[in-house]
């Protein structure tokens, strides 16, 4: 990849920044075209009514004329606004939820970076995030944006330990904290996934189905909670908070916000699939393989990788229109009193059987 | 002057302005602010020594965790972002002296040294030596340390806990 492109391009400074946009252009944006159209859709299904209906085939078009709608929007900054961090907050957001694409596996000839941190770093710069959301919640000089702010990094940073201690436990049975090598280990067909006790042979695979299963649970409520989607959505609770941290940006501003919240639901999906759901690996084996042609074989990993992020953003959907919000203390109660005690105990079950 | 050398003013400089901005800022929320940055630059300087896991480390406790928590505590205090901080000078004249005075020294040293250059490979990843020296070698402080984090938490929750609450 890295070759093919520094041989167009020519120059190692261009061919880092093409590699690090191609990301941005080529899922996030498509990524959160579909899926705000699509969220509509799967709500408005849900709830017995058609959604958008008028732009093209469907309302196929809505998403295009909301943001040509948004990009003519007047910027508006209040006067009470601290000016500098109101600025600032909405990029400092988006570059910690891009950066997280930096080390997601797209296909075995496409990873952003190769460095062995790789699993690490996406837990370590969700910091970015919660700076971010606190830095407009304080500039935006309003107490609805405060206190949503407040919840939101409260939230963020309580479910990062049940995260990371699921991370720990795929960790310790793969060996690597590289994406990219743990959707190697995973190799083609569904039963070598680490759902299904990874690509292991014998009582072992067998003895660790259970807990993988409770693995996936934990690592899917809590990466839910860690983007603030229902029925973890308390920092934008409408009812009590307006909008929370971003109530009062508006335009291009308030899009970037939208546009990391979507990036956000992908990444987390793509997380919990390379690290239990096979990464970029086919469940039935390759086409390409069957065909004898392997130039055919990344564009497939390409395919399953997104498809599988895409059925659990659907399933988030899913959840968002099913259930209702919880309340600030029970939020904490399931954190503190559920999550990370499960996990832990998983954590060394997992652990003893890995030394049988 | 090559691409790495770049990268390596550009987060020098970082590092340096924003730690300027902390010191200097009337507003302490910005310092908290600038702080983000100062760190952010110490881990991108901790990357091109070839440090991963400690870059990784230094953003995840620092930006995570001790950032966040002073952001928090800034933001939960009453009426403290509308304190100005003192930042004006006092006593310039001795400060310069003792400065000038620490400086040469160390510029001193910094040249009279005989530096071991060693022109080992900079690892590819640390994180397999260091985990493997920290429960073989260091494992008594690396235990030590653990128990004394707990005894801190424990402390914490004894503490924040309300007299009613059982």
């Amino acid at each position: 990849m890295y070759e093919y492109l520094n041989n167009i391009v020519g120059n190692e400074v261009i061919t880092y920044f093409v590699v690090a946009a191609l990301p941005l252009f080529l899922v996030v944006l498509p990524f959160a075209l579909i899926a705000v159209l699509a969220e509509r859709k799967v709500s408005a299904h849900m709830q017995d009514r058609l959604g958008p209906m008028r732009v093209g085939y469907h309302g196929i078009l809505q998403t295009v004329a909301d943001i040509l709608k948004l990009i003519q929007k007047e910027d508006i900054i209040i006067p009470q606004a601290d000016k500098k961090l109101f600025n600032l907050a909405p990029f400092l957001v988006f570059i910690g939820s891009y950066a997280v694409f930096a080390a997601l596996p797209f296909s075995s000839k496409f990873i952003g970076t190769n460095a062995e941190v790789g699993i690490f770093y996406i837990l370590a710069v969700s910091g970015f995030v919660v700076a971010g959301i606190l830095m407009g919640g304080w500039a935006s000089d309003n107490k609805y944006s405060l206190l949503g702010a407040m919840r939101s990094a409260a939230q963020i940073v309580s479910y990062e330990i049940p995260t990371a201690i699921v991370v720990l436990t795929l960790v310790m049975i793969t060996g690597t904290l590289n994406l990219g090598t743990m959707s190697e280990q995973q190799t083609a067909y569904f039963w070598n996934w680490n759902i299904l006790g990874g690509a292991g042979e014998g009582i072992q695979q067998i003895l660790l189905i259970p807990f993988m299963v409770v693995a996936f649970t934990i690592l899917f409520i809590s990466t839910l909670a860690e983007v603030n989607r229902t029925p973890f959505d308390i920092p934008e609770a409408e009812s009590e908070l307006v909008a929370g941290f971003h109530t009062e940006y508006s335009g291009m501003k308030f899009a970037m916000f939208f546009l990391a919240e979507y990036a956000n639901m992908f990444a987390v999906s793509a997380i919990i699939v390379s690290l239990l759901f096979g990464g970029y690996q086919s469940p039935f084996g390759y086409l390409g393989n069957t065909l004898g042609i392997p130039a055919l074989i990344p564009f497939e990993q390409l395919f399953w990788f997104l498809s599988k992020g895409v059925f659990f953003v659907f399933v988030q959907m899913w959840l968002r229109w099913t259930l209702p919000r919880l309340r600030v203390d029970q939020l904490m109660t399931v954190c503190w009193k559920y999550l990370i005690p499960y996990a832990v105990f998983n954590l060394l079950i997992v652990g003893i059987i890995t030394l049988i | 002057m090559n691409l790495y050398d770049i990268i390596f003013y550009l987060f020098a400089a970082i590092t340096i302005v924003s730690a300027f901005i902390v010191v200097n800022a009337k507003n302490i929320v910005y310092a908290a602010f600038s702080l983000l940055f100062t760190f952010f630059g110490v881990s991108g300087l901790y990357v091109l020594l070839g440090a991963d896991f400690i870059a990784i480390v230094q953003v995840m406790v620092y930006i995570g965790g001790i950032l966040v928590l002073l952001l928090f505590g800034v933001m939960l205090t009453h009426k403290i972002t509308s304190v100005d901080i003192k930042a004006g000078s006092v006593q310039t004249i001795p400060a310069v002296i003792i400065i000038g005075i620490f400086a040469a020294l160390l510029i001193g040293l910094m040249y009279s040294t005989h530096w071991a250059v060693n022109p080992a490979e900079i690892p590819v990843t640390t994180t397999k030596s260091l985990g493997k020296t920290l429960v073989t070698e260091y494992v008594l402080i690396f235990e030590l340390l653990g128990i004394l984090l707990l005894v801190a938490m424990i402390g914490a929750a004894t503490i924040a806990r309300r007299d009613g609450d059982k």
